[in-house]
């Protein structure tokens, strides 16, 4: 089936092809795998569907081998991530997260690299109330995963608020466009009746039975803030200002961050800007991208299935020219734009006529801890605030749109919580960003977000002796090497290879415009340390006016730059 | 009465043909006389007298079938007075009585007629309630259908735990009662605590002196006896001579995070010959926690080296070492209460053991241990041997094995519970539960004996369908029940119910159940835990949801199994059962009763419960 349907074919359909197309668009068993009380996990192939709800099982692999000894099974738990364009909520959904983190997830809530909420350890026989929760609270996790289009990413811009308003009504707009049309997530988990004689005529009018060859990012940049990392998005559109009016976006493609140790044919990506759209064209254009990695992604090889590889492989003129020909009309040239950093600015920050507070949260981990009570003191300020939050790319929180008179409400709140903001910490602390790796993620190789707190403790030493503390440098760590916090493009790369073992990168740009390079590889804290000293004390004292860390260590010669990833491992 | 054959008597066809036809003509006078007769020493050179010795060897009986029957009727609920039982009837038949030796289950109520001298070993449970397999007999006797019983003797041994308020209940109510029907006593009713080994054998002599009075042979035939009847070889262990069982494996069950501590003790028997089957349990002799001695001779002012008698038998031990391995120090009775009165001038102490005040005793009572006893009614008079004497044996701990021996050659396995509470202000913990969850390492060794438990087996018939209920560490015998089918490679289907608090920290075994599921030895599992839902649910909830198709097992001649808690569960379980029947067969509340009552009977219904 799958080879009559795409033009074409790099060798046999993978085994996720076969699940998709025997699924029911989307069904499965897992209605059944859900009921089955024996096991809190469910069939392997059954994991695979769930991911376009939203949800991966996971176990707590600090005790996978431990259990098996004591005889019980691994502790199955489930993530569950929201669908929630641009990663902007509600006060009440803030409360309805909060809530089911603490009745049916580990007391925790993780604000992603996508700007969206994961809730952790999630059992089996909760997770139908969970969803429901959320649906009563307006939030789906539809496409949350999975081989579709995922969170749509904003720019979390709190300068202006209405372009803001304006640019994030369009991520919400692609994101509701390019949701799968199937009702298997209403009748599983909502409890929708199925209408028997719909079968016939559902169809997914966009993706079609197979959906993807492989998950699909879009994220929506207002410059000069890229704090989207809008090139390492499959699809990108950069927001194009004209005297403060949105002209269209410029159009990106084929970014992304994943690959595979080892393996040379697998490298993460930039994307490139291929031209220019109007607003109004922003769907269309969506949509036929879309389309055209649906039929001619990689179906074989999972590991090459992303829309990076698509483009790499067709080239970039082949790739506009399809689009041309699938819109029917011809997309612009692009427009001249500027980024001046992928971070975010904290504090208080007025635009328009309200305030914006960025909190700097650690990793995007929401929790009480014994002398930081984080998670209540923005319970307490979602239980009073009238404004929204927002959720930033770079895991951090924005109470926003607070109105002049609720200011002091807010942060006396923050004061009373002992909030941070960040401006404390290190610059380099500010910057930094770690997936979740272990306990949780089945596909972590090395600590992320338990360790990169403490490694930065040790590097921050370094910093403070060479006067650096309050210079920016993006650090990130990735558990594994499919990259949820971007590790490419960190100015300072960590990548897991096994426990307490990293692949170290150096160089990608401040302006998420450069991917690094590996300088060292399968290192542990005492050579990590051992390598970074020297650089970053050169680089205290030789740097230029301005000079980034990563442009620094270009120029230095430690390791040659990195303009595209058919470059990253030569 | 039995024919007399060359095969089965120590006559040749002639003799056994003649004594065929002249026992059946004796009146019950002329039986007596000739038993008596026969059992004096020889004095003439009459040549079947003369070999009358070696007939008692082999196989006599029938010869020197007694003038009376002895029926000796047990109500078991461990296996104690089933095995106690036993080796009675086995040293009367040696003595050339005529013994029938049954539980009282499978004795049919209106022999009793029949029954000439009647001994009874019964244990009490609970909140003095009958075991389950003397329900049946228990309640006949307290109708108005009981017969009365003149011309009937008896005696009753009772075993009991005098921590319970209702010590030896059942052992009383029997004694009592067959008095009221008529019956002559024949010795005194004996009421065994924990360690009941000793006041069982004096019963049992006792009771053999007048049995012997009773058919008229002087009573010197058995009074003189060697007791070891039953001698055992240096090589058999048993409760009295416990096997060091090296400890081969020692897992927590439980997941982190529980409220609970289950553990998985794998024992090696090699070179023990001890033999089980599933259902049968494993008695560990427990030490106390060398903590609470410490405590308790500070709290005394002993001298730990100091020696002590511990038994009758004069054996000595430090003062340590007894009161580790020898005796109770964990728990408080009254009669220990009473005798320690003895060696206190604490007025507290004397006032709370008289009558008026058995209510505060029972409350001063639960919970407390000796160091309590000791702190709160000193100061203390006489040596550490007056105190030391007054305390009870250390009883063994039973446990039901959780492996088969099929599976496991030369292991046994177990699953214990580690109980700890606090209790007055101080944390308390189960001597013989958490010595193997604290101190119980791989390669030492734990003294243990298997107690055989006949009242829970499964079916003969492989091919016979099984439903196991089973809460907690109740699980542990349906471990060693599929063990054992699947070595068997058993055909008859097979339904397990298992609850406990929480499904991911306290689902026992449950990769094991996983996988014989996925291979079929286990055909259904219905798991309830409690603690994971607002509302609690438990596995009789489980019954009910399924109860159409339970009531089909049923009817199929499924066997029903129930293990574990009998206060929260076995009742709940029961009555759910009933509710089925009614529900699904459309019984009456009586029908519903005497179905079970008739599978309990088919041993259909087996209960181990604690």
């Amino acid at each position: 089936m799958t080879n009559n349907r795409f033009p074409e074919q790099h060798g046999p359909p993978s085994e996720m092809e076969k699940i998709k197309e025997e699924s029911d668009y989307l069904r499965g068993s897992l209605v059944e795998s859900f009921e089955e009380r024996l096991s809190a996990g469910i069939p392997d192939e059954q994991t695979k569907l769930l991911k376009f709800h939203g949800s991966y099982m996971q176990d707590d692999r600090d005790v996978r081998n431990e259990r098996k000894q004591q005889k019980l099974e691994p502790n199955y738990q489930f993530m569950i991530r929201v669908r929630l364009a641009g990663g902007v909520a509600t006060p009440e959904q803030w409360l309805t997260m909060d809530d089911l983190a603490n009745t049916h997830g580990n007391g925790t809530l993780k604000l992603t690299t996508r700007q969206t909420f994961q809730l952790h350890g999630i059992l089996k026989w909760n997770m139908k109330k969970t969803i429901q929760a959320m649906d009563a609270s307006l939030m789906d996790t539809i496409a949350a995963c999975g081989d579709v289009n995922r969170n749509v990413m904003c720019n979390a811009n709190p300068y202006q608020s209405d372009i803001h308003a304006e640019v994030y009504e369009w991520s919400k707009q692609i994101s509701d466009h390019l949701l799968p049309k199937t009702r298997a997530y209403h009748e599983i988990w909502l409890d929708e009746e199925k209408v028997l004689d719909s079968r016939e005529e559902e169809t997914e009018p966009v993706y079609g039975p197979l959906y993807l060859p492989r998950k699909f990012k879009i994220g929506v940049a207002v410059p000069p803030s890229n704090d989207v990392d809008i090139f390492s998005q499959d699809l990108g559109f950069i927001a194009i200002l004209e005297d403060g009016i949105l002209q269209g976006f410029n159009i990106a493609v084929g970014g992304g961050m994943g690959m595979t140790h080892g393996d040379t044919n697998t490298y993460p990506q930039l994307s490139r800007v291929v031209g220019f759209c109007k607003p109004e064209q922003t769907l269309d254009v969506a949509e036929k991208i879309l389309t055209i990695q649906r039929d001619y992604g990689n179906r074989s090889e999972r590991k090459n299935a992303r829309f990076k590889y698509t483009v790499d492989r067709k080239g970039l003129d082949w790739i506009k020219d399809e689009l041309n020909a699938r819109l029917g009309w011809e997309i612009e040239e692009e427009r001249p734009y500027t980024f001046d950093h992928n971070g975010d600015r904290y504090g208080w920050i007025k635009g328009d006529d309200k305030w914006h507070l960025t909190l700097f949260i650690q990793n995007g981990r929401v929790k009480d801890t014994d002398d930081y009570p984080l998670m209540t003191g923005l319970r307490e300020i979602a239980k009073v605030h009238k404004g929204d939050f927002r959720l930033t790319p770079n895991q951090n929180l924005i109470i926003s749109n607070v109105a002049e008179e609720d200011k002091n409400q807010i942060d006396e709140l923050v004061s009373q919580y002992g909030l941070t903001d960040g401006k404390h910490n290190s610059a380099l602390r500010r910057n930094s960003m770690a997936c979740v790796a272990f306990p949780t993620c089945g596909l972590a190789m090395a600590e992320a977000e338990r360790y990169l707190p403490t490694l930065i403790d040790k590097v921050e030493n370094i910093l403070d002796e060479a006067g650096l503390r309050d210079e920016e440098i993006v650090i990130r760590m990735s558990g594994c090497p499919n990259g949820c916090s971007r590790p490419a493009l960190g100015e300072i790369g960590f990548i897991g290879k096994a426990p307490g073992k990293y692949n170290m990168y150096l160089g990608a740009g401040f302006r998420g415009d450069r991917l690094n390079k590996l300088y060292r590889e399968n290192i542990g804290e005492e050579e990590i340390l051992q390598e970074l000293t020297p650089i970053l004390q050169n680089y205290a004292k030789d740097r230029t006016e301005n000079e980034h860390f990563g442009d620094y260590v270009i120029r230095a010669g430690y390791v040659n730059a990195v303009h595209s990833g058919v470059e990253f491992h030569s | 009465m039995l024919q007399l054959k060359e095969k089965n008597s120590p006559f040749n066809q002639e003799q056994a043909d003649q004594l065929n036809r002249l026992l059946p003509t004796l009146t019950e006078n002329q039986r007596i006389w000739l038993s008596g007769y026969l059992a004096v020493p020889l004095s003439g050179p009459d040549a079947a007298v003369q070999d009358f010795p070696q007939a008692s060897e082999t196989n006599g009986a029938a010869v020197a079938s007694q003038t009376r029957d002895v029926t000796i009727l047990y109500g078991s609920h461990t296996g104690n007075c089933q095995s106690l039982a036993e080796d009675f009837s086995q040293k009367l038949e040696q003595k050339q009585f005529n013994v029938t030796v049954s539980s009282m289950d499978d004795f049919k109520p209106k022999a009793l007629k029949k029954v000439e001298d009647l001994l009874i070993v019964t244990s009490t449970h609970g909140d003095g309630d009958p075991p389950d397999n003397a329900l049946s007999l228990y309640d006949f006797l307290h109708s108005k259908r009981a017969p009365k019983l003149e011309g009937v003797r008896f005696s009753v041994l009772s075993l009991g735990d005098s921590s319970y308020e209702f010590f030896c209940q059942t052992g009383k109510e029997f004694d009592h009662r067959l008095e009221e029907l008529g019956a002559e006593r024949l010795a005194a009713r004996v009421d065994c605590d924990l360690d009941f080994e000793e006041p069982a054998e004096e019963w049992f002599q006792a009771t053999l002196t007048e049995l012997d009075t009773g058919h008229g042979s002087g009573g010197s035939v058995a009074a003189d006896d060697p007791a070891d009847s039953l001698a055992e070889t240096s090589t058999v262990y048993s409760r009295t001579n416990p096997f060091q069982a090296e400890i081969l494996e020692n897992i927590n069950l439980n997941g982190r995070g529980s409220n609970k501590e289950t553990r998985h003790l794998e024992l090696d028997l090699e070179g023990s010959g001890l033999q089980y089957e599933p259902g049968d349990s494993l008695g560990i002799f427990p030490q106390n926690d060398p903590v609470l001695v410490d405590q308790l001779i500070q709290a005394m002012g002993w001298n730990p080296e100091e020696t002590v008698t511990i038994n009758k038998q004069g054996e000595i031990r430090s003062v340590r070492e007894a009161l580790t391995t020898h005796f109770e120090i964990t728990s408080l009775t009254k009669p220990l209460l009473e005798k320690a009165a003895f060696l206190s001038s604490n007025e507290a102490l004397k006032k709370l053991i008289k009558p008026e005040s058995s209510q505060e005793l029972r409350e001063y009572i639960e919970g407390r241990d000796l160091i309590d006893l000791v702190q709160d009614f000193g100061p203390w008079e006489g040596s550490v041997h007056d105190f030391i004497t007054i305390l009870r044996k250390i009883p063994v701990r039973l446990y039901s094995i959780a492996s088969s021996s099929e599976a496991n050659p030369d292991e046994v396995h177990l699953t214990i519970g580690a109980v700890r509470y606090d209790a007055h202000g101080r944390p308390r913990s189960g001597v013989c539960s958490v010595q193997c969850a604290e101190r119980s390492e791989p390669g030492d060794t734990l003294p243990v004996f298997i107690q055989r438990n006949q009242n829970f087996k499964l079916p003969e018939n492989p091919e016979t369908p099984v439903v196991m209920i089973g809460a907690g560490t109740g699980v542990a015998p349906y471990r060693a029940f599929l063990e054992e089918r699947e070595e068997a490679e058993a055909s008859g289907e097979s339904w397990l119910f298992f609850g406990d608090q929480h499904f991911v920290t306290d689902f026992l075994y449950q990769t094991e159940w996983q996988q014989w599921l996925k291979e079929g030895v286990l055909t259904k599992m219905d798991v309830a835990f409690s603690r994971d839902t607002d509302e609690k649910v438990y596995v009789q909830h489980r019954m009910l949801e399924h109860s159409k198709e339970l009531y089909e097992w049923l009817q199929g001649g499924a066997h029903v199994y129930v293990c574990g808690d009998e206060q929260y569960m076995a009742k709940d379980v029961q009555d759910t059962l009933l509710t089925i029947l009614k529900q699904e067969g459309q019984l009456t509340d009586e029908q519903a009763d005497q179905y079970l009552a008739d599978m309990r009977k088919a041993k259909r219904y087996q209960r181990d419960v604690y």
